[in-house]
């Protein structure tokens, strides 16, 4: 037996509107807006944000497994999940996977998370799922995509928020959707042949193999979460299984989101959980290669989560508009403006892993003999100079209010070229923590204005990723 | 602890045309720098016994004194010296030790810096303290994380904390108007420092200090055989440094207005100069206004104004030519630029030739100085130096 028992989400702040993609081009517009990563983010980076929401009340060494999904991973060799459980600040003795390739690899590795724990392999696992996928400029898909992450934590003995009854999945083999290992834009074939053929014919063959498998009529689901590649074919889908649009059918979030890869699927769940009420019986299924279809049973009132998680619905509700689609095709490195960041640090793979406990953790150091806390970790206390005698505490859950700053213009990119330059009293203890400020109007940014902490990718150097932590207003 | 006080003179300085030196290599600006300082002493390339050469941002591994040994062709005891912005005084602290420990009778302190080589326009970031800490920390962003703070402290609104601040860069730019080795010589209204560009918030164009190249030179004797090389020697009379550990933006409960190494460098060099009230006894001071912020927080930390009343002594003029205490005389590091290691040396050239009655512009020359103080301050910032100059012994 596995259940659900705490769910998190995360939808970057930007979004960016369909009416300018196409005013761009001049096309028409799929109406809307979608979700726009920061340049300072990534799957990984949008991972952890989705995690912690998920581990908010959660004690963070109870967890023993990460498994991370995504099509659109920032490393082709190297692990995601053993950083975000890193940045997480979770212990080493953990299970860690990455799934991949399929927009179907985030409730792959759902399926995966519950298989394992089931089997009593591992007794706490956060599946989380995030995509960033590019399509080609001008492209429907271009408009229709999104970014976005999601987790959720799948226990043995906690409080189910929702029972994961029954699972079923079907392969499925054919070009619709996909990149080779050379491509940047997701290719496609014609749409007519890929819906009927791809989406709609496999997602109703695990629907139904499901449902006939449970015994069960479309009448005893409450809420039938589909993921679909398009309003229209999500709609298509929901009439031909017999489920109300109106009334049984979740909400696809194409409209003010966007289509999220392999996250959307769950996002949707997440989304669905928010509303839920005890009792409440959900079909899931996701589309990428085949189709993985779940019965869930909704075991407690997961609405209880909402005052102290920001979900899908938190998040969507934060936002601001990104200026123009043209900082949208920079930030993603389509379009190369003028060179900025004239200032290059080039860092090193030993310092990093020698700092990592400060850096990716963002741990600082409590002296035992003064308590004095310090950031970064600190051998010889700053107050006492007692020698490596210290605790290392946590900042990174912490909120803190900004002490001073400034809005430096000169170390900037050229497509956003002012840097707040923070520096932060931490609420644990008035720690300072030195950082750049992101997702904010640098204008607005005032002595005592509370921030919380977010992971961030802060540079390309020496063929590297540098992960770092930043401040943002409080979202 | 014993003092440096009157144990060593200068006989001898000298000091580039600052400014974007294209023509001019790390080694030209050397050569430039000292042989005017041998002119001045009186003296030649083969009295030298010892030398303290400074640079900062040049080649990044291994470096030595080569670019001082290969031009100058010295073949004495050299010394290669490195303290952030403090550079140029950490090369004359540590070439006064060597005469004042009787180990030699006449060396050269030599600060250089190219800075226009590197094809952009500021001193980069990070240096070198972690891949990610410090990614995109530059100097004008950390010293306006200052002014952010003591405009909050002292509840100026950002308009008249900019108006404050902006008058150093007037009462400075005045100064280099009438300085003919400075790189900006042009006078400035305050509108103009509030119209322009932000470079960091708060910190406009004309709150920072330029990127130049530049030199400067000292030829140090023991004070008891100053006036056999010339009339005027000029004496050391007070040396002070001091650091202060982790960077100002994690330094705990730090409230960016009591900076422990500018008080700790001034202080050390008043008790040995024997100053009680610098306000008063001093007559010329040549600080680090590396951004207007950082000369207001020194007025402070310094006693040259009481703490939060800098505005106070800014609006009345204290610091300008003819005020209470005139402060950068020659137009600072805002109107000279900052070549790092160069800056320490630059100011005292100016306190001794001020002492000396022979300021380059006669308009500049202030009446009568008999006790003056040069400084800079550094690193993250971390590091403050300190000298003061005598006109006479005792």
């Amino acid at each position: 037996m596995s259940v659900i028992i705490s769910y998190g989400a995360y939808v970057p702040l930007w979004r960016l509107s369909r009416d300018a993609m196409a005013a761009a081009w001049g096309r028409s517009s799929l109406g809307g807006e979608r979700s726009i990563a920061n340049n300072d983010e990534d799957t990984v980076t949008m991972a952890v944000e989705a995690v912690l929401d998920c581990l908010t009340g959660i004690n963070r060494d109870s967890i023993d497994g990460v498994y991370f999904a995504s099509t659109t991973s920032p490393f082709r060799e190297k692990q995601c999940a053993t950083l975000i459980a890193a940045a997480a600040d979770l212990k080493s003795d953990i299970l860690t996977a990455d799934f991949s390739n399929s927009l179907r690899a985030g409730t792959t590795a759902l399926r995966a998370a519950l298989d394992a724990v089931s089997s009593g392999s591992a007794q706490n696992i956060i599946v989380t799922a995030s995509d960033c996928r590019l399509a080609y400029p001008r492209s429907d898909y271009e408009q229709n995509f999104g970014d976005a992450a999601v987790a959720l934590l799948i226990s043995k003995n906690g409080k189910a928020i929702a029972d994961v009854k029954a699972s079923y999945s079907i392969a499925n083999e054919m070009y619709d959707v996909w990149r080779l290992d050379k491509d940047i834009y997701v290719q496609s074939w014609e749409d007519r042949f890929i819906i009927e053929h791809g989406y709609l014919e496999n997602t109703t063959k695990a629907i139904t193999g499901l449902m006939k498998k449970q015994s069960l009529s479309t009448e005893a689901i409450t809420k039938a979460v589909l993921y679909g590649p398009s309003l229209r074919a999500h709609q298509q889908l929901a009439r031909q299984l017999g489920f109300d649009p109106k009334t049984q059918l979740q909400d696809l979030m194409a409209g003010n989101l966007g289509i999220c890869g392999c996250a959307h699927a769950l996002l949707m769940l997440v989304a669905a959980l928010e509303e839920a009420k005890k009792g409440d019986r959900f079909i899931l299924a996701s589309y990428g290669d085949g189709s993985d279809a779940f019965l869930l049973d909704v075991a407690d009132e997961p609405g209880k989560m909402k005052s102290v998680k920001r979900g899908v619905k938190g998040h969507l509700a934060s936002k601001k508009l990104l200026p123009s689609y043209e900082r949208y095709l920079s930030y993603r490195g389509i379009l190369e403006p003028q060179p900025g960041e004239p200032y290059r640090l080039f860092p090193s793979a030993s310092v990093s892993w020698r700092e990592r406990n400060s850096s990716t953790r963002l741990h600082g150091s409590k002296c035992k003999n003064c308590g004095l806390v310090t950031y970064p970790i600190q051998r010889v206390c700053y107050q006492c100079q007692a020698k490596d005698n210290y605790d290392e505490v946590r900042l990174s859950d912490k909120k803190g209010k900004v002490y001073t700053f400034s809005l430096d213009n000169l170390a900037g990119r050229s497509d956003d070229p002012v840097i707040p330059q923070i520096v932060i009293e931490s609420e644990l203890e008035k720690t300072r923590i030195y950082c750049m400020m992101t997702d904010c109007e640098p204008r607005e940014i005032k002595i005592g204005m509370p921030v919380e902490m977010t992971f961030r990718r802060i540079y390309e150097g020496v063929g590297m990723y540098n992960y770092f932590w930043k401040c943002r207003p409080v979202r | 602890m014993e003092s440096i006080r009157d144990k060593v003179a200068i006989i001898g300085m000298g000091c580039t045309k600052f400014g974007e030196r294209w023509d001019s290599g790390l080694e030209d600006l050397a050569i430039e720098a000292a042989y005017e300082a041998y002119e001045d002493a009186g003296i030649t390339p083969k009295d030298i016994q010892a030398c303290w050469f400074g640079t900062v941002t040049a080649p990044m591994i291994g470096i030595g004194a080569t670019h001082a040994a290969n031009p100058l062709k010295l073949r004495i005891p050299m010394t290669r010296v490195e303290n952030w912005c403090a550079t140029g005084h950490e090369t004359l602290r540590n070439a006064c030790f060597g005469i004042a420990s009787g180990m030699y009778d006449i060396v050269l302190a030599l600060g250089v810096e190219k800075l226009k080589d590197t094809g952009f326009p500021g001193l980069g970031t990070g240096r070198g303290m972690g891949p990610v800490l410090e990614a995109r920390r530059t100097s004008p962003g950390t010293f306006s994380l200052i002014a952010t703070r003591y405009f909050y402290t002292y509840g100026l609104s950002p308009e008249e904390g900019k108006a404050a601040i902006g008058k150093i860069a007037v009462k400075n730019h005045y100064n280099g108007s009438m300085s003919p080795k400075a790189h900006f010589r042009n006078k400035i209204t305050l509108e103009q420092v509030l119209n322009a560009p932000i470079i960091a918030w708060p910190l406009g164009l004309f709150d920072c200090c330029g990127n130049s190249d530049g030199a400067a030179a000292a030829i140090l004797v023991p004070a008891k055989q100053a006036k056999k090389f010339r009339a005027d020697p000029v004496y050391i009379k007070g040396l002070g440094q001091s650091f202060d550990p982790l960077l100002p933006h994690t330094r705990p409960q730090f409230d960016w207005l009591t900076w422990d190494s500018l008080r700790n460098s001034s202080r050390q060099a008043y008790e040995q100069a024997g100053i009680k009230n610098p306000r008063d006894e001093l007559d010329i001071a040549e600080v680090h206004d590396c951004f207007t912020i950082t000369e207001l927080i020194i007025y402070e930390n310094f006693g040259f104004s009481a703490q939060g009343k800098a505005k106070e002594d800014i609006d009345a003029g204290f610091f300008e030519l003819s005020g209470g205490l005139p402060v950068n005389t020659d137009g600072g590091l805002k109107c000279f630029g900052h070549p790092v290691a160069a800056s320490g040396l630059r100011m005292t050239y100016e306190v001794y030739k001020q002492i000396q009655g022979k300021a380059q512009t006669p308009e500049r020359q202030l009446k009568d100085v008999k006790l003056g103080l040069s400084h800079t301050f550094g690193g993250p910032p971390q590091v403050s130096a300190v000298a003061i100059l005598g006109k006479d012994l005792g």
